[in-house]
């Protein structure tokens, strides 16, 4: 089973789904439930994800595996996102990255 | 040493060492076009998808009407995409690509539409300013290798410009296709607006799916289609890059080979000269010996 975050709410794909094509948002988590192994967590930002013919498609202008996020990069990403917001309310670019960073210290299974 | 000789010799030594350095372009050529085919297939899945994702969102929902997919009844302006090197001694990949941009621009302005070049390449750029001819955009710096973030880049100023109503009405895209190391064709391509193919079914295709979009239609190709052009011009830039090693390697090799010839000619030469040389000197004793021989017995 596929998770996956998109713009109108989290949606979840299990096999033979009907076809979907959705807009993910800016800082989701994509989770794919595998049977037998851990789950593949991957930190995704922006992109789409399509299912047709029993094949999800996740297309993602950057996207990050959990277990090759560099956690403390990420965290001292989220700090300096979070000084910029307390700074300027309406510094747009700073929130998203906060959203990224937190995506993916979520992926790497970090609390935030 | 005769001054002939010398002269020859110079030049066997000159053509000689830049027989070197064209030799190390070549070499270095073919390992650049590896790594460039290897990112043009790394390239590969996401557009073919993104290609896969746009045709299910046109041939569902064919009532969308979205700004980059509908052309304009009365199109003014058309932004002409041209994808050349940043550096020569590449043969006519240039100049191939900039002539094709040239044809392309005598067709759109025969049909009354004026055009606006954007540029990427060192070559392209200095070719167009050059001619005072007003960009709408260039970029340099990027052709042997280029990243997704520039074909963003360049996607975004097209786009712009594109949904400006003063701005561009069409986008066409002229760039090197890399089919073998051996052939790489200029081909000139519309990316905006969509060029939509009515295709009968046939029996070997699958019906496309009926999607369902997550929140809109709408929604979905707003987003989609920037991504869509991104992916386009990134492919060319790819393509174009792998092209522009191909036909580097080439000249390369070929000046190499008349490097080689060159050599080979002016050795002859110079050998000539000098066996010339050495009978003239060899003459030159005998027939002094043989005069002081004459001399001797007519004295006695």
């Amino acid at each position: 089973m596929v998770i996956a975050k998109t713009v109108d709410g989290e949606i979840g794909i299990m096999p033979q789904h009907a076809p979907v094509l959705g807009v993910l948002v800016e800082g989701g988590v994509l989770r794919v439930k595998r049977e037998g192994e851990g789950d593949l967590v991957a930190a995704v930002h922006g992109g789409f994800i399509s299912v047709a013919d029993d094949e999800v498609s996740v297309l993602a202008e950057v996207a990050e595996l959990g277990s090759e996020v560099d956690v403390a990069a990420a965290r001292d990403a989220l700090d300096r996102a979070q000084a910029s917001i307390e700074a300027n309310q309406e510094d747009a670019d700073a929130a998203i990255e906060a959203k990224r960073a937190k995506a993916r210290l979520r992926a790497a299974g970090e609390e935030v | 040493m005769g001054a002939q000789l010398r002269l020859l010799r110079r030049r066997i030594r000159s053509v000689k060492s830049t027989a070197k350095i064209t030799r190390a372009q070549e070499l270095i050529a073919s390992s650049r076009i590896v790594k460039a085919q290897m990112r043009m297939q790394a390239a590969l899945p996401y557009e073919r998808e993104i290609t896969r994702a746009v045709t299910g969102v046109v041939s569902n929902a064919a009532s969308v009407d979205h700004p980059l997919t509908v052309a304009k009844e009365n199109p003014s302006k058309a932004g002409v995409l041209v994808v050349t090197s940043d550096s020569g001694f590449c043969g006519g990949f240039n100049a191939n690509v900039l002539r094709e941009a040239e044809a392309l621009r005598g067709l759109l302005e025969s049909r009354g539409l004026s055009v606006v070049p954007f540029v990427t390449g060192r070559k392209g750029v200095t070719w167009h300013s050059f001619r005072n001819r007003e960009m709408g955009g260039q970029w340099v710096g990027f052709s042997r290798a280029p990243s997704y973030r520039n074909a963003k880049e360049i996607a975004e100023t097209l786009i712009e410009s594109f949904k400006d109503d003063n701005g561009i009405d069409e986008i066409h895209i002229v760039s090197t296709e890399f089919v073998s190391m051996l052939t790489q064709n200029v081909v000139v391509k519309r990316i905006l607006p969509l060029e939509v193919e009515e295709t009968e079914a046939s029996e070997t295709d699958a019906i496309p799916p009926y999607f369902e979009f997550e929140p809109t239609a709408a929604d979905v190709l707003e987003s989609l289609l920037p991504r869509y052009v991104e992916s386009r011009i990134f492919t060319a830039l790819l393509e174009s890059a792998a092209s522009e090693e191909a036909a580097r390697r080439r000249a390369m090799k070929s000046a190499t080979d008349n490097a080689n010839e060159l050599i080979r000619v002016f050795t002859m030469q110079m050998n000539q000269a000098r066996q010339a040389e050495i009978t003239q000197e060899i003459s030159e004793i005998v027939g002094g010996a043989s005069a002081l021989a004459d001399a001797a017995a007519g004295k006695e």
